[in-house]
């Protein structure tokens, strides 16, 4: 069975015909989506983490009539004008992409964290985990997404190191 | 100078803005679904298969069984071709099968149009088994009566036996200690994100165009052709940005499969792609092993002789079987080069996953051994863990005892040192009290390794490079190597950026491979890529500044050895402040003067005939909680001998992520099977403990540089050996706080309890 939904997506108002068994996930990658990725299909990995609203969804759990009337947010709206987002900037500058498959899930779960907590000056390295407890990463260890996050909540302070002594001793 | 540096990745925006495009992100007009059939038993052969009902869905285009396949046997490991057929890899696979060797075996596939139908088509296939006995464990796989995995194998794939380094037998009756042990190590799965996917089509010349995540793209175009007969002149293969691949696409998987059925199809686009659930089990996993090592050490703590019988069980096709435990063997011995080894090693068969390369190449599982064992040896010694090693470790000059060649670069010393100070280890020792009392403790440890850089001369070592004037001044760089997410394209810019004499951002790499376009190198894997086709890079670079100076003398009439280029401008080589020109000038009269030039380019392709030992180690501070039987991670340091870093942040990215795949395999990650019956238990990455970001503590990291003269920028390894040590380092860390020695691996806190138990922790 099919059903027409509406929703806005990186801020453009679409409508599309899918099939009532289709996921969130199905359909966006059908409609070029692509940087939302299937890493398990099952609510795993969080690769495939969009923002709906402001909240971070496993686009594979997530029916894709369940959309209709709200308002997505992929990692492909969040260049504006050319112009990497804070967060995707701060994955660059830490490190924090390698074989970049998890990382749009990932930038999108980040930027909601540091919308939320924009202004929040008590937030911890283990408030950020737990944030993102739900994207998995096998090439990075985690250590530079975190850092990346904590160089959105400090941006005065790019490369400080507040969390341990476990920065690396740079190799320059 | 780009070399040091820690540019921008080249790959790096395409990423974070989602535009990077993997294999599933293709598509074409009309493509199929192709789906296996798999075996829901460990070890059986098929005595009945009937498709006919499958065949007559609509919407299925072909369901194809064992019948249909052709005979040949082939390999799949990802290794150049072996000139030598007694070092060429064991060709046991047909593209389906029907004698099933592990559960999720393939036994069938359909084509179809949606994934729907191809479920539906396959629960419509009716297979009926004849059960045989799973053989898991090593002593039913060798037993006397056990059935045959494959004919006239009896369950062996090979046998290594050698010493090296003198008399094996004096040095054990001259040791004063024997310390020996026995070390189990556990199936583990490389879970990169982006599960194995590939899809092929006939393109209009009737050649196979096979679109795949792989590490090894000319490679696979061999293998295909080995395994379908076909021309290899008639196969393709592109590889596009690729989701992680930790050795597990150093093997073909899916490639000769889409192969073979758009071939049987007349040429349709089919995507085969797996789920998470497949690609647990259908791909490779890492050799579980069990190993029995014996060391002799004088009373003053000096290591004469380690001895090492390993057993590694492959799993149901040989994949890399027969090569990972020699390999690994191999290159431990550069650790400890002045001690005589001895060493045994078997491959045999079992039924469960095949395993085949993982990042460490069966590295981790000897290096635990060996590691434990040397902490097992300082202990009764009644050495400091460190000290032990600073007395036994590398020193530059020492004989490597295989190829009898002297160590050139070697900082192993300054490694365990720099660690050490890291983490503040006399003042914690100083402090620790043993032995400890209470239900949580304390624990400092360190493991120590060496590793390769390349597989020279166990194999042949190809590079290619090729590298294009642009008529802006820029250049493209293309490379048969691939990027895998480790940052083998921002390193190969920065080498040619340095030796061109041109800016970073002026180099473009043609990032994705096509065995069409691309020139010729075996691939990622083997920390080979810095190192191996590094080589190639400089010299094309060089090529092609000797090319560009000796037009820009044809151009001005000077002499080009007065010539230099400077941040993309011809320059004067003395001054180096006077622009001659600009190479944008040089490049446009070069391409379009009537009367001389041409394209300016450049193309190298050579082999490596050196390899370099790459050292390290880990050091962490843990403490355990008894009755939870949990590890609490404080501090973990990797400090890397890599020689020169090229890229100080992305060789930072390679030691976290190495060090939390060596962290996830230390305490969390088995995938687990039956010992029995052959089922596995927890193909998902719920079940299968994948560390999340809540698992994986404050990573650190340090680097000594030496400057290894084999190299053109002085580098050696580092993709493969973060993930050596953290298992050793955290297992002595548990022997320091605990007085248990955990000889088995994962020490999760099944593990743990047990042992605790037994000790009458508990």
């Amino acid at each position: 069975m099919n059903r027409n939904i509406s929703f806005t997506i990186n801020g453009k108002s679409v409508t599309l015909l899918v099939d009532v068994r289709q996921s969130l996930l199905e359909v966006l990658r059908e409609h070029g989506y692509t940087s939302v990725k299937e890493g398990c299909g099952v609510g795993e990995c969080g690769a495939c983490t969009i923002l709906i609203g402001n909240t971070p969804v496993d686009s594979c759990l997530y029916l894709a009539v369940w959309a209709d009337g709200r308002t997505i947010r992929t990692v492909e709206g969040e260049t504006r004008n050319g112009d990497l987002s804070e967060v995707q900037q701060a994955y660059l500058d830490a490190g924090a992409v390698q074989c970049g498959y998890c990382t749009p899930g990932l930038i999108m779960t980040s930027t909601a964290f540091v919308e939320k907590n924009k202004d929040n000056t008590s937030i911890s390295r283990h408030d950020i985990k737990r944030a993102h407890a739900g994207n998995l990463c096998r090439c990075t260890g985690y250590e530079t997404i975190i850092r990346a996050v904590e160089q959105c909540l400090t941006p005065e302070k790019p490369n400080q190191d507040t969390h341990c002594k476990c920065k690396a001793e740079s190799g320059e | 100078m780009a070399v040091g540096k820690s540019v921008q990745r080249k790959d790096g925006v395409a990423k974070v803005t989602g535009k990077a495009r993997y294999t599933d992100d293709f598509s074409m007009p009309g493509m199929r679904v192709a789906k296996y059939l798999r075996s829901p038993i460990a070890h059986g052969r098929v005595v009945r298969i009937d498709t006919t009902r499958a065949e007559k869905l609509p919407g299925v285009d072909g369901v194809f069984t064992f019948h249909d396949v052709p005979k040949n046997t082939f390999a799949t490991a990802g290794h150049p071709f072996s000139l030598d057929p007694e070092h060429g890899d064991v060709a046991d696979r047909l593209l389906l099968t029907d004698c099933a060797r592990f559960q999720g075996d393939e036994v069938a596939v359909v084509v179809t149009r949606d994934d729907m139908t191809a479920h539906k088509a396959l629960s419509l296939i009716e297979v009926e088994y004849e059960n045989l006995k799973p053989l898991i464990r090593m002593q039913d796989v060798l037993a006397h009566d056990a059935p045959e995995l494959h004919k006239r194998s009896r369950n062996l794939i090979k046998e290594h036996a050698y010493t090296v380094g003198g008399d094996y037998k004096k040095a054990i009756e001259e040791s004063d200690h024997l310390i020996e042990g026995v070390f189990e190590t556990q199936i583990v799965q490389h879970c990169h994100l982006e599960n194995h996917s590939s899809y092929a089509y006939m393109d209009d010349m009737d050649r196979i165009v096979i679109v795949s995540s792989t590490q090894i793209p000319h490679i696979a175009r061999r293998i295909v052709s080995e395994a379908l007969n076909f021309p290899l002149s008639r196969i393709r293969v592109i590889k596009p940005h690729i989701g992680g691949g930790f050795g597990n696409k150093q093997d073909v998987i899916l490639e000769p499969m889409v192969a073979f059925l758009t071939l049987k199809l007349g040429g349709i686009p089919i995507r085969l792609k797996l789920n998470r659930e497949e690609c647990m089990v259908g791909t490779r996993v890492r050799h579980p092993l069990h190993i029995q090592v014996k060391a002799g050490i004088s009373q003053e703590g000096n290591l004469n002789v380690i001895d090492y019988d390993a057993v590694s069980n492959t799993g149901a096709y040989a994949s890399h079987g027969h090569s990972i435990v020699s390999a690994a063997a191999a290159k431990t011995h550069y650790m400890y080069p002045r001690a005589i080894y001895r060493c045994r090693a078997r491959t045999i068969y079992g039924n469960f996953p095949s395993a085949g390369a993982m990042r460490g190449y069966g590295s981790p599982q000897i290096i635990f051994a060996v590691e434990s064992l040397m902490e097992d040896a300082a202990r009764k010694l009644g050495i400091d863990s460190v000290d032990f090693r600073l007395k036994n470790a590398v020193k530059p000059g020492d004989i490597n005892q295989i190829g009898k060649r002297p160590i050139v670069t070697a900082g192993l010393i300054e490694c365990i040192e720099k660690g050490r100070d890291l983490i503040d280890w006399d003042k914690k020792r100083a402090t620790l009290q043993t032995p400890q009392t209470g239900p949580v403790r304390k624990g400092l440890g360190i493991a120590c390794f060496s590793y390769l850089s390349g597989t020279y001369p166990s194999c042949v070592e190809p590079a290619s490079a090729r590298l294009i004037l642009n008529q802006d001044g820029s250049v493209n760089l293309l490379v048969g190597a691939t990027e895998i997410g480790q940052g083998s394209d921002t390193v190969f810019a920065q080498m040619t950026a340095e030796t061109l004499g041109t800016s970073y951002e002026k180099v473009h790499v043609v990032s994705n491979q096509d065995t069409d376009v691309t020139p010729f190198d075996s691939g990622a894997y083997a920390s080979r890529q810095t190192y191996v086709t590094g080589q190639a890079v400089m010299r094309a670079a060089s090529e092609l500044k000797d090319k560009i100076l000796a037009y820009a003398g044809v151009i001005t009439g000077m002499n080009p050895g007065e010539l230099d280029i400077d941040e993309g401008n011809i320059v004067i080589a003395k001054s180096r402040q006077t622009a001659v020109m600009s190479l944008k000038d040089l490049s446009m009269d070069a391409y379009y003067n009537k009367n001389r030039g041409g394209q300016i380019t450049s193309e190298v392709s050579c082999k490596a005939l050196t390899n370099a030992p790459s050292y390290g180690c880990t050091v962490v501070d843990l403490e355990i909680d008894i009755p939870m039987c949990k590890v609490k991670i404080n501090e973990i340091y990797n400090i890397h001998d890599a020689g020169v870093i090229i890229n100080p942040l992305t060789s930072e990215g390679q030691i976290h992520g190495g060090m939390a795949m060596g962290i996830g395999a230390a305490l969390f990650e088995v995938l687990m099977v039956d010992p029995d019956s052959g089922r596995i238990y927890n193909n998902n990455m719920l079940d299968y403990k994948v560390p999340t970001i809540m698992d994986i503590p404050g990573l650190g990291s340090g680097f000594v540089q030496t400057h290894e003269p084999t190299h053109p920028y002085g580098s050696k390894s580092l993709g493969e050996p973060p993930v050596l040590t953290p298992a050793p380092a955290i297992r002595n860390a548990i022997l320091d706080a605990t007085g248990i020695a955990i000889n088995e691996l994962p020490m999760n806190p099944k593990t743990l309890f047990t042992h605790f138990k037994n000790a009458g922790l508990l």
